[in-house]
C-alpha cells in the first residue's frame, strides 16, 4: 500500500462490464513527507474519494477484494481516504 | 504496472517512519494500525519508495521491521483471517542482522 494524491479521473464509457458505476481517479503516491514519488496511477475507487484527497492504495490481486473478486478486474484501488495532512506522522523526519 | 521504486520482494526490511490515520476505511481495516515505512538495505540504508503496511505486532516508530508483501500472508496476519484488500503487513520487529564482513561475501552464494 502507499500513500497518493487524488489528481484527477479518468472517463471511459466503453469498460469491462463489471466495472460499471465504478470510479476510475487518477493517484499520485507520495512520500513520507507527501512530496511526488513515482509516476502516476489509474486507480480504481472503493470508498468514495475524490480529486484533491489524500487516499491509501492497495495493490495487485488483493486489490479487487473489496469488490465481486472473481471479475472485477482492478490491480490498483483505492481502500481508504486520509484524515487530513495532520493525519500523516512522521513528515518532518 | 508498479510506480517506480515499489519494492517487488516479497519479504523486505524497512524502518517504521510514522503513521497514518483514515477514520473512512474498507471495513477490513477497522482497528487496524496503519504504519508509515522506509524500505531498507540489510545496511540500513533507505531503499525505494515509501510504503504503507499494517502492523500486527506492536511496531513502533523508529523499529526495523520485516514486512511480508503477499496478499494472503499479510491479511491473516494483521486481521486474522484472509481475503482481505491488504498488501503488506509488518510482521516481525527485528531486533539485529548479522551479515558477513564486506571481504568474505559471495563466499556461499
Amino acid at each position: 500500500m502507499q500513500l497518493a494524491r487524488v489528481i484527477g479521473t479518468v472517463v471511459a464509457t466503453v469498460k469491462n462490464d463489471s466495472l460499471e458505476g465504478r470510479k476510475l481517479l487518477v493517484v499520485q503516491s507520495l512520500n513520507a513527507r507527501l512530496e511526488p514519488q513515482g509516476a502516476p496511477l489509474v486507480a480504481l475507487d472503493a470508498i468514495g474519494a475524490g480529486t484533491g484527497d489524500l487516499v491509501m492504495w492497495c495493490r495487485g490481486k488483493e486489490a479487487s477484494f473489496p469488490f465481486r473478486r472473481e471479475d472485477t478486474p482492478t490491480d490498483c484501488t483505492i481502500i481508504a481516504i486520509v484524515d487530513s495532512e495532520a493525519h500523516v506522522t512522521g513528515r518532518g523526519r | 504496472m508498479l510506480p517506480e521504486g515499489v519494492a517487488r520482494q516479497r519479504m523486505i526490511l524497512a524502518r517504521v517512519i510514522g503513521n497514518v490515520v483514515a477514520t473512512q476505511k474498507n471495513e477490513r481495516y477497522a482497528n487496524a494500525r496503519v504504519m508509515l515505512c522506509q524500505p531498507v538495505s540489510l545496511e540500513g540504508e533507505e531503499i525505494g519508495a515509501t510504503i504503507i503496511a499494517l502492523d500486527s505486532v506492536d511496531s513502533g516508530v523508529g523499529d526495523t521491521v520485516l514486512i511480508v508483501q503477499e496478499g494472503w500472508g499479510a491479511s491473516t496476519a494483521a486481521t486474522k483471517e484472509p481475503g482481505a484488500a491488504i498488501d503488506s503487513a509488518i510482521v516481525g520487529v527485528v531486533d539485529y542482522i548479522d551479515l558477513l564482513a564486506a571481504e568474505d561475501k559471495g563466499v556461499r552464494s
